[in-house]
């Protein structure tokens, strides 16, 4: 028996997200007493056995290239694995290809499933886990009534820890299976960082008057190695993109820093952004409710308050 | 073309959130419940469809007698009729199962990609899972032509365009229709609704994989610590020693 693991690739690249699910399944493996098996799908860039350094044992690696889209392909090889090692328990990453192929896998398996979760399960028999719940607004804790688990982790929950440990790598061919779901064009971003993964957000709201204002945001994040975000109403608005939104019906994000600028800090606003670790606030307004929630604050009009801060982050970065 | 739209009534986005005194449910006192805001999109979607090719668009739910207002919104927006099975909606994987019973006589089945509540995410996979469906999950762009589908979704960092036929299992998002296009329902809207067809249906006692133990809020943060502006030298430094964030 193992704890079975997604180690998910990006372009053949290992993601954040797979070392914190990696360093959650041997956690969790350890407290059950049995190894960690992970396992990938395509090729990779990346050497696999490097998921050793994280706490994995065993890696396999799955030969069929399988496009992400095709999330019925990829669940199903997965558990050609999870029934071959007789793993009772599944973690994913809840990323966007997380979340496609978690749900489909629980059923597949007859498991039960939780997804956001965010801590290690605080009981095995039956398994409970504390999520994510209301959007941020609360935890929640659940219970799995089978004996079978498949388990989403929530982004930055859970921290990265090294092991030194080894890895043996295996390859494994699953059956061919035909998509009902085809990729026809892939438009990136070049440069971009992923919001739920990033490590400081940097984000705006309609404080800023207008989309020609972002420049100064923009390189903020950028000197920060941030990615950048913006509130509902600037998304409703057309200043930015919807995939900047953050919220409560927007993308939820638990970076180590968020700095929100002009941004009032309503309840929908804060529910997606309340796990952040250190929350900013630079607002002209006193009374803006994010004041009441966040670690630091500048009252102060951004259009000063926001170069100088770029300034003097400069400063630190030469001298640090 | 049948479309199946699965809705959730969920707190409203201005809802404080509060347990019982137990911290075993959801206080829903003085709470109003909405149409869950990514199901809002989709069934504005739904009923363009409905425009373009013809057919009808079914709202379905789980959830109690007192959820009923929320489908009768969905009607009063333009959904052709309701189904309500009778049951708490408590486990996605119970919740799949029953939408699935329902959802496998649809064209094109669609959902919101979340609901704002248990944010499980995964009532969609799952019905398409059980039914063994192509699904395009945070879909942002949705065409219909004959019995192809063509479709967009957000994946890390970009957006992918995507093809399939029908049936199919769509988990929507903004972008299928924009904020300012969200019908609402009028007040002729409102009237009809009142005798549109809201069938109630019994669940099948499908299996409920997973139980909620417990609820609690997060942690209170101290309070904030305000820097005089012209002093963001400070700030960057409390950032570094303090905070360890930069």
């Amino acid at each position: 028996m193992s704890v079975l693991v997604f180690a998910e690739s990006w372009d053949g690249k290992f993601k954040k997200g797979t070392f914190e699910a990696v360093t959650y399944a041997h956690e969790t493996a350890k407290k059950l007493g049995v190894s960690t098996t992970a396992v990938t799908i395509g090729k990779l860039a990346d050497d696999a056995a490097q998921l050793g350094n994280y706490g994995a044992d065993k890696v396999i690696c799955i030969s069929n290239n399988i496009n992400t889209c095709d999330s019925q392909g990829m669940s199903a090889a997965i558990a050609e694995i999870a029934n071959k090692e007789g793993a009772s328990l599944v973690i994913i990453a809840n990323s966007n290809t997380g979340k496609t192929i978690a749900p489909r896998l629980a059923v597949k398996l007859s498991a039960g499933f939780i997804s956001n979760v965010v801590d290690t399960p605080s009981n095995d028999t039956p398994f409970t886990v504390k999520k994510k719940a209301f959007s941020g607004k609360a935890f929640e804790n659940a219970q799995c009534n089978n004996d079978k688990c498949v388990l989403a982790l929530a982004p930055n929950a859970f921290h990265i820890v090294e092991t030194a440990g080894s890895a043996t790598v295996e390859s494994f061919d699953a059956a061919n299976r035909v998509s009902k779901v085809t990729s026809t064009n892939v438009e990136k971003a070049t440069g971009k960082i992923s919001l739920a993964e990033a490590e400081i957000v940097v984000s705006a709201g309609r404080g800023l008057k207008g989309p020609e204002n972002w420049g100064m945001v923009e390189e903020l994040a950028e000197l920060l190695g941030a990615g950048t975000a913006c509130s509902k109403p600037v998304s409703d608005i057309g200043w930015r993109p919807h995939a900047e939104h953050v919220g409560q019906t927007g993308k939820a994000v638990a970076p180590n820093l968020y700095i929100a600028i002009g941004i009032s800090g309503a309840i929908q606003h804060l529910a997606g952004v309340n796990s952040s670790k250190v929350m900013v606030v630079i607002n002209t307004d006193p009374e803006a409710p994010f004041f009441k929630s966040a670690d630091y604050g500048i009252i102060g009009d951004a259009f000063e308050v926001v170069p100088r801060l770029i300034e003097e982050i400069r400063n630190f970065k030469a001298n640090n | 073309m049948k479309i199946l739209v699965c809705i959730s009534s969920v707190p409203d986005t201005t809802s404080k959130i509060n347990f019982t005194s137990d911290k075993s449910a959801l206080d829903t006192n003085g709470i109003q419940f909405i149409i869950n805001p990514y199901d809002e999109f989709v069934l504005t979607k739904a009923i363009k469809l409905r425009e373009q090719h013809g057919g009808t668009v079914t709202v379905a739910h789980v959830g109690p007698a007192n959820n009923e207002p929320t489908l009768r919104k969905a009607l009063a927006i333009g959904a052709d009729d309701a189904i309500r099975v009778d049951a708490e909606a408590t486990d996605s994987f119970f919740v799949a199962n029953e939408l699935a019973t329902i959802a496998k006589d649809f064209d094109l089945i669609m959902a919101g990609r979340e609901s704002i509540d248990y944010n499980g995410g995964s009532v969609p996979a799952m019905i398409a899972e059980i039914l063994d469906l192509g699904l395009i999950n945070g879909c942002t762009g949705l065409e219909i032509n004959g019995s192809n589908v063509s479709g967009e979704r957000e994946i890390e960092g970009g957006k992918e365009s995507l093809s399939a036929s029908l049936p199919i299992v769509i988990a929507g998002q903004k972008g299928l229709v924009e904020e300012s296009d969200l019908l609402i329902p009028n007040m002729r809207g409102i009237m009809t609704a009142r005798t549109k067809p809201l069938n109630v249906v019994t669940a099948q006692a499908n299996e409920e994989r997973t139980v909620s133990i417990s609820f609690e809020k997060p942690a209170e943060r101290a309070s904030c610590k305000l820097v005089e502006s012209g002093n963001e030298a400070e700030l960057v430094a409390l950032l570094h020693n303090e905070a360890k964030a930069i």
